[in-house]
């Protein structure tokens, strides 16, 4: 059994990229990520359509291969560890679209969550807290659910596992505006509780409230990094290529 | 009343089997997304070690049994993961398919190699010498007291085994999404190990329980599983109470067709076959699947076929057969002349399978029509009846494919099988019959007929030296045909359909009518093979065209290259050349020659494109020198004369056979890389990156402008006329 990751001093990155590169077949996709996610903050990953950021995400958790350079998790290199590995040490991905079993029963999406080392019942408190309505349809097989309430399913596991390192992609992905301000109101609740999170958006306003830190990908690489300030103006130009 | 009840109980055991074996089948496919044609093998096997550790060593039962189902099976399936289904991620349907066809051949093969066919091997049922227990009017056996009981407590512990525990939830929900169960944390492997030899063991549990019911015979064991297939596809592979329900059906089917059908010498067949007309009309009745674009990248890649290469092949085909009849001794030739039909039947797979991706496994059934009408139409040796024997095998196999037109993948595999055993157990067993009155027909007279040699141009061909060169005629014409199908329109079509239907669609290609056209003409083609084979046995029965020898045609073509007329041959040469000679060569293994065909289908997701791929890879550079090729053409004639003057004996003759190409191919590749670096000096430009993959290995170049401009013969556009015009 593999000990879950301590919480390292606040001046560490939890998560590193250093010059990362990987590619789908002969394609490379990322060239040379450098990024860190110091911990306990909330990272923005920005940028336009196939920059590359989900894949930056797949590479983070294990589910993309590094073609070449380092990914380091509390300092630790984990290149070429398997995704169910990383999850049990306290990684956690909630990947873009819907991230759950639309064929098994909310209570049992639940059940895969304690492969993380958490107890169901941990489990089932810690969501049914924060998503109420879940535990009226703990019975109900989770795709009859709501598009929002298959994302609160999703996002259930980032908080009841009690990961150490969030990664969410596009969460707002075909959700009512005001869903997504719910969602984020949430992340934005986990975030100050000290989980570091590294989030990866399309459309930037909703998630700029919340991040300490942003970066722009672009073509594959890291045009920019900065508070979310600094990089409102740079946004537009990096989507619109002006 | 009585009657009824005690055929129900009889259908409800056997339907208890078929659960239990389906489910098991269910577990894995789901789980795994391989559906394996070797389930009912690994029962069969299960059955002989039953067999052998109760009966012959006389162990107690509980023992067998803790020995067989909690440690042989589970383990036994845990390789078999390990081993096999492992490697078969991301492989196309074929590709699996061939290699679960492959392990249920091994399987056989290992089964008759530990128990030599022909012996009896009689199992008792449980609890045979206790008194049965009586059920008001009827009366019910322990051993199908137990059956019934067994599937009860299989059906409730997958049940519960599939909601309560953990693993039975990370199998279900690998189901749905395997990499967001691997960001869960459950791991895959283990999980699809635990699949594995939980369906190893209730398809072990089925074994053994049928056993007794039957001959303990590897092949016919290992296809009763046409039975649970029937079920299984009632839950269209993935419901278990669908599942059951299906064996229900399957089951009683049969039990009231052995109390009910009528004592007719033309229905005995019938109830033997009725599990695969079941499964050929469930699939019928199940709803249409959705077009569906590639959902995989496969990794097949079979090129364009030039014409002068398809001239030469078909010219060496020939040459290859007036070699073989000038070389071989009259037994011999009896033995390699099977080389060339059964090369035609597998080359009917080519434009099927391996252009337009439609499975069959049906393809002797159609060389047995075309053998049962060169039998009855070919008195005298009549050609005309070839003629007829493609026409005939292509109109069954169009009729065939309407009802089989909707189907795809794994489903038309199972319904080409269906119909092939429906073919083999029933139709092809009918004694002589009327076709409303108006003429009768006689199938296989006394369960064989005899087939008259072909007479044409005022010769008959009854010896086999000269069926082996017609043979190879055959062959090589039906080569042509098939590399002239994939030159056309037509092979355009089938590449694109099997490259995504959906897209084809759109662009308003009549599917429907595609597939139809590629099922009949690979119908006549098999149907030509099946007429030339029929020639060359002269007597044929029912057993010459069953569903195994489909299977192995299939998977060595498929190993061979189903995408091109050389994996065909490659099938020919591997069934009645290689494996004879392995026999003659090496006596002491002869009974493992009957794994090898397996063997080499197990291996096949290594490399899907087949083993004759690579080969014509390694040839390829003796085409670019004809020096070389002259040389080589001059020696094998040197060496075929010598033969011919009996100056050598055949061993020397095949070696030289074998090396002498080795050497030209050897020395023109020698040359070619010469004359590339003098080539690449003379350019200096070290760089052959293909043009295709410039840009995307490294930025381009001026250079790579001019070399793209040579190879197009297109003029630069050069910067300053760019100016000149300003354009940007």
């Amino acid at each position: 059994m593999t000990q879950p990751v301590t919480m390292p001093p606040p001046t560490v990155n939890l998560l590193e990229f250093r010059n990362v590169h990987a590619a789908y077949d002969r394609i490379d996709v990322l060239f040379g990520i450098d990024l860190a996610v110091p911990s306990g903050s909330v990272v923005a990953l920005l940028g336009p359509n196939g920059a590359g950021k989900t894949t930056t995400l797949r590479v983070a958790a294990g589910l993309h291969p590094v073609s070449s350079g380092d990914v380091l998790i509390a300092g630790r290199r984990v290149n070429g560890t398997a995704p169910e590995e990383l999850a049990r040490r306290g990684l956690c991905l909630i990947p873009e679209g819907r991230g759950i079993f639309p064929n098994l029963t909310v209570r049992e999406n639940l059940r895969m969550m304690t492969y993380a080392g958490v107890s169901l019942s941990a489990v089932e408190e810690e969501a049914y807290r924060r998503f109420p309505r879940l535990k009226e349809r703990r019975r109900q097989l989770a795709g009859t659910l709501s598009g929002g309430e298959q994302q609160m399913l999703a996002m259930a596991r980032g908080l009841a596992t009690r990961p150490a390192l969030l990664l969410l992609d596009e969460l707002s992905m075909g959700l009512a505006p005001i869903i997504v301000e719910e969602l984020y109101e949430i992340v934005a609740q986990v975030a100050r509780e000290g989980v570091s999170i590294l989030v990866v958006e399309q459309f930037a306003s909703t998630v700029l409230g919340v991040a300490d830190l942003a970066a722009v990908l672009v073509h594959g690489k890291v045009a920019k990094v900065g508070t979310p300030a600094e990089l409102a103006d740079d946004l537009s130009k990096a989507y619109l290529g002006a | 009343m009585d009657k009824f009840l005690t055929f129900t109980i009889v259908g409800l055991s056997l339907a208890a089997i078929y659960a239990v074996i389906a489910s098991g089948l269910v577990l894995t496919y789901t789980t795994t997304g391989i559906f394996t044609f070797a389930h009912g093998a690994a029962g069969m096997l299960a059955a002989f070690a039953y067999w052998q550790l109760r009966f012959d060593w006389g162990w107690p039962v509980p023992v067998c049994l803790v020995v067989i189902l909690g440690m042989m099976a589970p383990l036994f399936g845990m390789l078999l993961e390990v081993v096999v289904m492992r490697g078969l991620r991301g492989t196309t349907d074929t590709v699996k398919l061939v290699v679960s066809i492959s392990l249920l051949l091994f399987m056989i093969g290992l089964a008759q190699l530990i128990w030599a066919p022909g012996v009896s091997r009689p199992m008792s049922k449980f609890f045979a010498s206790s008194p049965t227990i009586h059920l008001g009017p009827t009366t019910i056996t322990w051993h199908q007291a137990i059956t019934i009981g067994v599937a009860i407590v299989v059906g409730i512990a997958l049940r519960f085994g599939l909601t309560r525990f953990r693993v039975g939830l990370a199998m279900r929900a690998a189901v749905d999404d395997p990499s967001l169960s691997a960001l869960n944390g459950a791991r895959p492997n283990r999980v699809s190990m635990v699949a594995w030899a939980l369906g190893t063991v209730l398809a072990a549990i089925g074994g053994i329980l049928i056993a007794p019911n039957v001959t303990l015979d590897a092949p016919s064991l290992s296809l009763l599983i046409v039975s649970a297939y029937a079920a299984a596809i009632f839950g269209r592979l993935r419901s278990l109470p669908l599942t059951l329900l299906g064996a229900i059906v399957v089951g009683l089917t049969d039990g009231y067709l052995t109390g009910y059908l009528p004592q007719n010498q033309y229905l005995i067949g019938l109830r033997i076959a009725s599990p695969a007309v079941l499964l050929f009309l469930v699939l019928l009745v199940l709803p249409n699947p959705r077009l569906r674009g590639r959902m995989t990248r496969s990794r097949e890649f079979f090129p364009m076929p030039s014409v002068r290469g398809a001239l030469t092949f078909a010219g060496v085909v020939v040459l290859g057969g007036v070699v073989l009849m000038t070389t071989l001794s009259t037994p011999d030739q009896l033995t390699y002349g099977r080389i060339f039909p059964i090369g035609i039947v597998a080359l009917s797979l080519v434009p099927l399978v391996g252009f337009g991706g439609q499975i069959s496994l049906c393809q002797l059934s159609f060389a047995g029509i075309g053998g049962l009408v060169m039998a009855h139409l070919g008195h005298g040796g009549d050609p005309l009846a070839l003629v007829w024997a493609v026409l005939i095998a292509a109109a069954v196999g169009a009729l065939i494919a309407l009802p089989a037109l909707r189907l795809s993948g794994i489903y038309l595999a199972l319904g080409t099988a269906a119909f092939a055993t429906i073919l083999d157990r029933w139709i092809f067993t009918l004694p002589k019959f009327a076709v409303f009155g108006w003429f009768t027909v006689d199938l296989f007279t006394q369960g064989s007929i005899g087939v008259d040699p072909l007479r044409a141009f005022g010769t008959k061909f009854d010896d086999p030296g000269s069926q082996i060169v017609i043979g190879a005629v055959a062959f090589a014409l039906v080569s042509l045909f098939v590399i002239a199908i994939r030159r056309g329109r037509l092979g355009r079509r089938l590449i694109a359909m099997k490259d995504s239907e959906a897209a084809c669609a759109t662009l308003g290609m009549n599917l429907l009518g595609t597939k139809l056209l590629v099922f009949a003409i690979s119908a006549g083609v098999a149907g030509l093979g099946g007429a030339l084979y029929a020639t060359q046995l002269t007597t044929i029965q029912a057993g010459n065209f069953d569903l195994v020898s489909s299977l192995q045609v299939f998977a060595l073509a498929v190993v061979g290259g189903i995408g091109a007329v050389g994996g065909a041959l490659f099938a020919g040469i591997s069934l009645y050349a290689v494996l004879p000679l392995i026999g003659v060569l090496f006596p002491s293994i002869v009974q493992w020659v009957g794994l090898l065909p397996g063997a080499t289908g197990i291996g096949l997701g290594r490399d899907p494109n087949g083993a004759v791929h690579p080969m014509r890879e390694g040839f390829a550079p003796l085409a670019g020198s004809p020096s070389s090729l002259l040389v080589m053409a001059l020696a094998l004639a040197a060496l075929y004369g010598l033969r011919l003057a009996d100056a050598i004996d055949n061993w020397t003759f095949v070696i030289g056979l074998f090396v002498i190409p080795l050497i030209a191919t050897a020395v023109a590749t020698l040359s070619a890389a010469t004359r590339q670096r003098v080539l690449a000096q003379l350019e200096s430009s070290p760089d052959r990156t293909p043009l295709e993959w410039i840009g995307i290995d490294r930025p381009w170049t001026d250079a790579d402008v001019e070399r793209l401009d040579r190879e197009l013969g297109t003029t630069s556009v050069l910067a300053s006329e760019l100016e000149l015009h300003g354009t940007p």
